[in-house]
């Protein structure tokens, strides 16, 4: 059982239709009408990726006069605790304030103060970013944006690999995870925009898409580019996110600021917040200890504000991100002005967008591998929210139409299309198997009980050990229709982000970054063996996974 | 489960299933949209999507 192939020749690739390869692929025909523009979605173009509908906020804008690149750099600075790239992160702060210009222009609003001024909320350690953002049809608008200028969209297709020679990307290889037809496309130049690995970590619900990153996301960007041999970085940092318990969807940057307190069992507050309103941050560390000392449950605390402040708070909360909080706060007979909320972690996760994941690109968007180019939850520009996904993916358009136009039409590897074909369809063809959901499940346990932080060495050598067995296990597995073949696909994805993200906190034999990589067995940061990129690439002769380090270079120091 | 559709109102369009960002939706021999794969992510683009208003989108049980 096989599907058709389909063979597509193309300019540029963009893989992955979310915010990223949205903005990618308008750029590359602003850049030029000319040029050919495919984008292979594994869902649909007006509602793929990790916003879905829209979103409440630009977090990153450095709005001129209101905030400058090298505030935002300050503050990532310390964020990161100085293992990040500063030039990814002016570079991003430098583009923002065009990417909101333009998005007004495509009709997307931004609420403005009596004065004209844009409405900015602090909550960065310096400068003032977050803006603010009425776009509950976000995701739309960029869908229509792209199709107006003519890109061609493939919908339901995932990437299943990239094809790569002698260290440059020729294009990709796709399953139609409704027909089944096996999409063989060359391009000159191809964008990577697959967002992070939404299924990695398990919920405490047991509930696998049911979590706090889009579930249609499980790491294949990051494992199609490892696959290649690309450089990754930051796989160590496997944050959880202190959230409504069993909920996915964003609170504490909503409530806390609008005057929310983070409350433990006995009624003691665990947030502050100044007199002018300034954001100090989520003590998430701190609710960590109380959780661990027996003072829990932690709640969101909103009974002491007044009606108006509540219902303000509900607006946003209920409104452009995630509507469905407010049937599922119905659904537990939970009302904000009677009711304490109960807050948890999260599964772990690896991200950019939220956390430091990602392939190692420049301030151009190369990776590197020749012809390829990231953006997006997939690169590694830290804590880039939606911002970085608009400013790197145009910066990666431009920059790919440029490369594609002076480029030849690539040869493609056909030893390497059959032998993925033949990996693609085995689970078709198995008469037993293992069924994906049950592996899925166990694999993802597994990252919640020996991965998830806090580490320690001897629970990471376990993770290493079992992630060996589920490799046998992938081998067994079987899909009993096309859909089911894609979720089969996935799983390996799963396991070699498990794989990096096991051998990168095994290595870091230190803590950093509060609890997102908290070792137990090496409890103090280690700035003198530290300051440190960790990168990991797959060495194409042996196949072996290869961890080394970079010294980080800092270009702006900060008291 | 996790939609539920009045047949009074739906006019089996399919528009839900196109939305679909997990693509967990399909039409059953009636034309009427059900949750094939239980995969939602209770994004509520299904519901948002519908033209007459027919579907409403249920948290999965295991979240609710």
């Amino acid at each position: 059982m096989r599907g058709r192939w389909q063979r597509v020749e193309t300019d540029v690739l963009v893989v992955g239709g979310g915010s990223a390869g949205c903005m990618a692929a308008i750029k590359v025909k602003d850049a030029d009408p000319s040029l050919d523009v495919t984008v292979m979605e594994k869902g649909a173009l007006r509602s793929g990726g990790a916003i879905a509908m829209g979103m409440d906020a630009l977090n990153i804008v450095a709005i001129p006069g209101v905030s400058t690149p090298e505030e935002y750099v300050e503050s990532m600075t310390k964020v990161c605790e100085g293992v990040l790239d500063q030039r990814l992160c002016y570079k991003m702060a430098e583009g923002s304030f065009d990417i909101l210009k333009e998005l007004e222009s495509w009709g997307v609003g931004f609420p403005r103060d009596e004065k004209g001024e844009y409405e900015v909320f602090k909550v960065h350690p310096k400068g003032r970013f977050l803006v603010p953002m009425d776009a509950p049809d976000l995701k739309r608008v960029l869908a229509r944006e792209v199709r107006s200028r003519g890109v061609s969209v493939i919908e339901r297709t995932m990437a299943t690999s990239l094809l790569a020679e002698n260290r440059t990307v020729v294009g990709a290889t796709g399953l139609n995870v409704r027909s089944g037809e096996f999409l063989v496309c060359s391009a000159k130049a191809t964008i990577l925009t697959t967002g992070a690995a939404g299924r990695f970590g398990l919920p405490s619900t047991g509930y696998l898409f049911g979590t706090y990153e889009f579930p249609g996301n499980a790491g294949d960007g990051y494992s199609m580019a490892y696959r290649a041999g690309a450089e990754l970085a930051g796989f160590e940092y496997t944050f959880v996110m202190f959230r409504i318990k069993d909920y996915n969807g964003p609170l504490w940057y909503i409530t806390l600021p609008r005057g929310g307190q983070m409350v433990n069992a006995l009624g003691e507050v665990l947030s502050t917040i100044d007199q002018k309103g300034d954001y100090p941050g989520i003590p998430v560390f701190k609710a960590w200890r109380e959780l661990r000392e027996g003072r829990g449950p932690i709640y969101l605390k909103l009974t002491h504000l007044p009606e108006e402040r509540i219902q303000e708070i509900e607006g946003v909360l209920f409104g452009t991100e995630r509507p469905t909080l407010e049937r599922f706060l119905e659904g537990r007979d939970t009302d904000l002005r009677r009711d304490l909320l109960e807050v948890e972690f999260s599964e772990p996760n690896v991200c950019s967008g939220h956390g430091i994941t990602g392939l190692v690109i420049d301030e151009e968007a190369r990776t590197s591998l020749n012809g390829l180019y990231a953006a997006g939850d997939v690169a590694v520009v830290p804590f880039q929210h939606l911002t970085g996904a608009f400013v790197f993916g145009a910066i990666a358009g431009r920059n790919a139409a440029e490369y594609a136009s002076e480029a030849e039409r690539p040869i493609i590897p056909e030893e390497k299309v059959r032998k993925e074909e033949k990996r693609v369809f085995d689970p078709l063809r198995r008469e037993e198997g293992l069924n994906p959901s049950e592996c899925e499940y166990k694999i993802r346990r597994t990252i919640n009980e020996y991965i998830a932080p806090p580490k320690t060495g001897t629970k990471l050598e376990i993770a290493l050990s079992r992630i060996e067995r589920f490799r046998r296990d992938v081998g067994m597995l079987k899909a009993r229709d096309y859909h089911e073949l894609g979720r089969v696909l996935e799983v390996p994805c799963i396991l070699d982000c498990a794989e990096m993200s096991a051998r990168a906190s095994l290595k870091r034999d230190e803590s950093r970054w509060g609890i997102a990589h908290y070792r137990l067995d090496f409890p103090e940061r280690d700035d003198e063996n530290w300051m440190k990129h960790l990168l990991i690439k797959r060495d194409l002769e042996t196949g072996e996974m290869v961890l080394y380090t970079r010294p980080v270079e800092l270009k702006w120091r900060f008291a | 489960m996790p939609v539920k559709v009045d047949p009074e109102l739906c006019n089996g369009c399919g528009d839900c299933v196109e939305v679909c960002p997990v693509d967990a939706l399909r039409l059953d021999e009636e034309g009427r949209p059900y949750m094939k794969y239980d995969e939602c992510w209770y994004c509520g683009c299904c519901e948002e999507e519908c033209p007459t208003k027919a579907l409403k989108m249920l948290i999965p049980y295991l979240v609710a």
